[in-house]
């Protein structure tokens, strides 16, 4: 199965002690890292053949997010694989710059030689915008870009989560680097959105998972009072409480997958739906694991802080918990005569 | 990836929809916990049976359609957006029933299913005693064997609507040496039988839906013995996996109620502005609602692919139970200084039925087993802590 290929590769490849030894370097990412990702067709994923591609869908996707988020995974996946990458290949058939820049560069990014960064009105910064090879830029009059890395300054933003690596970029707007105008910008940018919101809350289903297991294993050997804490009854309802969240933001954020998949018209609010409740079950994993680990799980020494952090950010990148209600909120509060549900909800396949 | 309904799928839906529409009562009937209620009630199931429509994924020879889950739930979508009348079988189609299937000689199922499926015989659900509710094994009433019947001594509590159920499905202690979970015996009796004497119990709504039920040497013959004499624990802890899961509590009263809860703040414009946090907590109602519905949908398709629910139904109960009670809580909110009023009382205006689904809400955390034993569950057998 394609999850257990990438859990084995990140198990072995992407453990706590390469997470440390990548955030005292420089730039917080390995190449070799994303090319055993390229080469189990992860980077590649949704963008057609001739691409380089599988011309597969977000549905193929969904598994191997939550492994990279029980990894805490350092890498660009949702902004180049789910976010830009595809942005791209909708341009591909419009033929002009837009066209020759997707054919140039698209198959580097399903080779894992290329990794891109995109900006967009949701996030103050640009994330990896430093590895990126290729960004999207949006310019002041709303239009949408593509510029090489040599060609833009990038001022780092320090942030929390010691992996995440932000970005704001000074550059200049070009005839030549023109992709989209305003009008085209915004669609192009209202579809990758709900892309990467999606990645996000299946990588928070993983992040949330591993928070509760890094608390379970904790718990059952950490012994005070002449037994395993886990064995009292408090911490064993903190920490159901915990699962059941997680357990039923999973059914959302895979619907979520196969409704991108088909094109369902619904699909933004379905996304909007899984974010929320992901964002929400892997917060409540947090903070259930810390106070499960007690005083030792504030230190920087115990790896939990790392997964904490990222669950933090994610939460708030490509649009927080609370917006993503608000989506649904406008649609559901202004429609809800009696409609009967049609289609939609057979999830077989995504097990 | 299959996500469409099928072809014969979205005709069975048709199907049900039509008989619903021609069928459910255009009145909402009185309180099922009422004896007219029940009475009502009872007469909706015999109508639901006749149509065909009583237990649509029960095998045909047991008054089912032999339907699978996914029909099951779409039935209940329909069932619940018809407004149909709540089944005052519950505790014997979705419990009991699938209990028999499981674990009845033939012949025993050949004799209840059908009457349950009729409503003909409306069964009670006796396991809590006073002193025996969490601890469900601290059951102290006793059925001793004597020739070719049991001879029960005891009480049960909680049992509800036993005042006018025919029937009542029992766990008793058959080994008097026996501790514990050992020695256990789930057996059917009948409420008219000889030494059985019903009490009801006032609820804080008023209503009397509860029992105690007195055995005063109760003679209960072995062919109502379910399981093996010894085996009860194993057999009612079947059934508690049924009141977790699937059945007992569908996706599509949830959702319902969620649909509700948006109208009512449509229809409430002012709440909003008196506490602005109400949208939200709606919105979340109905994202949890859906949450099940999907969550359900996806345990269907495992367990029709064959696989089966573990100690999943408790994360299932702690769900649906927490979901009810925030979503009822959200609507006392709305609903201000009404929320108090009876839907009788001339200033309540439209306040529906959401104080009686609320008070009946504050019970879910507690019935079917109640949420820190669930978490228990959870905790032990889905995350593997230690016992303890």
């Amino acid at each position: 199965m394609f999850r257990d290929s990438v859990r084995a590769l990140l198990e072995r490849d992407c453990t706590a002690d390469v997470l440390r030894e990548l955030w005292a370097g420089e730039s917080g990412r390995s190449d070799g890292l994303w090319s055993g990702l390229a080469e189990l067709g992860l980077t590649g994923l949704l963008l057609a053949e001739e691409h380089g591609g599988l011309g597969m869908a977000e549905v193929d996707l969904v598994l191997a997010l939550e492994e990279s988020g029980r990894a805490c995974l350092p890498e660009p996946l949702v902004e180049t694989v789910l976010a830009a990458a595809p942005l791209l290949e909708t341009l591909a058939a419009g033929g002009g710059t837009p066209a020759s820049v997707a054919d140039k560069w698209l198959p580097l990014v399903a080779a894992g030689e290329a990794r891109l960064a995109i900006e967009h009105p949701a996030n103050p910064c640009v994330a990896d915008a430093h590895v990126a090879e290729l960004l999207l830029l949006l310019a002041a009059d709303g239009s949408l870009h593509a510029v090489e890395r040599a060609q833009v300054e990038l001022i780092r933003q320090p942030c929390n989560d010691a992996a995440r690596r932000l970005f704001t970029v000074d550059w200049k707007p070009g005839d030549d680097s023109l992709l989209a105008k305003a009008a085209g910008a915004t669609r192009l940018l209202d579809a990758a959105f709900d892309r990467a919101a999606f990645g996000c809350a299946a990588q928070q289903l993983g992040i949330g998972q591993k928070l509760i297991d890094l608390a379970v294993d904790y718990a059952g050997q950490r012994e005070q009072f002449g037994r395993a804490i886990g064995s009292f009854q408090a911490v064993k309802h903190h920490l159901a409480t915990a699962q059941v969240a997680v357990e039923f933001a999973r059914p959302v954020v895979y619907r979520a997958a196969c409704s991108l998949a088909t094109g369902h018209t619904d699909a933004g609010l379905h996304v909007s739906q899984a974010k929320a409740m992901a964002d929400e079950a892997a917060l409540l994993a947090a903070r259930t694991s810390l106070q499960v680990h007690g005083g030792i799980g504030y230190t920087w020494e115990v790896d939990l802080h790392a997964w904490m952090k990222r669950a933090w950010a994610l939460e708030m990148t490509w649009g927080g918990s609370a917006w993503h209600r608000g989506r649904l909120a406008d649609a559901v509060l202004a429609d809800i005569d009696n409609k009967p549900r049609e289609g939609q909800l057979q999830l077989q396949g995504v097990n | 990836m299959d996500l469409d309904y099928t072809k014969e799928q979205r005709a069975f839906r048709a199907e049900a929809r039509e008989w619903l529409k021609a069928n459910v009562p255009g009145q909402a009937l009185p309180s099922m916990d009422t004896e007219q209620g029940f009475a009502a009630h009872r007469e909706w199931e015999t109508k639901l049976n006749e149509g065909g429509w009583a237990m649509v994924s029960w095998p045909v020879e047991y008054g089912g359609r032999g339907v699978d889950l996914i029909e099951w739930l779409i039935f209940e979508e329909e069932y619940y957006r018809a407004g149909a009348p709540g089944r005052v079988n519950q505790n014997g189609i979705f419990l009991l029933g699938p209990t028999l299937m499981e674990y009845g000689s033939d012949e025993q199922k050949a004799r209840f299913l059908p009457r349950m499926a009729a409503g003909i015989d409306v069964w009670a659900q006796g396991w809590s005693e006073p002193n025996a509710g969490s601890d469900m094994a601290a059951i102290r009433t006793t059925a001793f064997r004597d020739g070719d019947q049991y001879v029960v001594n005891g009480q049960k509590t909680w049992c509800s609507r036993a005042v006018w159920a025919d029937w009542i499905f029992c766990i008793f202690r058959t080994d008097p040496d026996s501790e514990r979970h050992r020695g256990l015996s789930f057996m059917l009796v009948p409420l008219d039988a000889e030494g059985v004497q019903v009490r009801a119990i006032e609820q804080l709504d008023g209503e009397t839906g509860f029992a105690e039920v007195f055995f005063d040497n109760v003679r209960v013959p072995v062919d109502q013995l379910l399981g093996e004499e010894g085996g009860g624990w194993k057999v009612a802890m079947s059934t508690a996996g049924f009141e977790r899961g699937l059945m007992l509590r569908s996706p599509a009263r949830y959702q319902a109620t969620a649909r509700k809860l948006v109208a009512l703040l449509r229809d409430n414009p002012e709440a909003a502005q008196r506490d602005p946090t109400l949208g939200d907590r709606v919105i979340r109602g109905w994202m949890q609602a859906e949450a099940y519905a999907l969550q359900t949908y996806r345990t269907a398709s495992r367990i029709i692919g064959g696989g089966s629910i573990g100690a999943e139904s408790s994360l299932n109960k702690i769900f649906w139970s927490e979901m009810d009670l925030a979503m009822h809580e959200t609507a006392m909110a709305l609903l201000g200084p009404r929320a108090e009023l009876l839907p009788t009382a001339r200033a309540a205006g439209d306040v529906g039925d959401w104080l009686d689904g609320f008070q009946f809400a504050l019970a879910g955390p507690i019935y079917a087993g109640t949420n820190e034993i669930q978490r228990n569950i959870a905790a032990e057998r889905l995350l593997g802590l230690p016992r303890g």
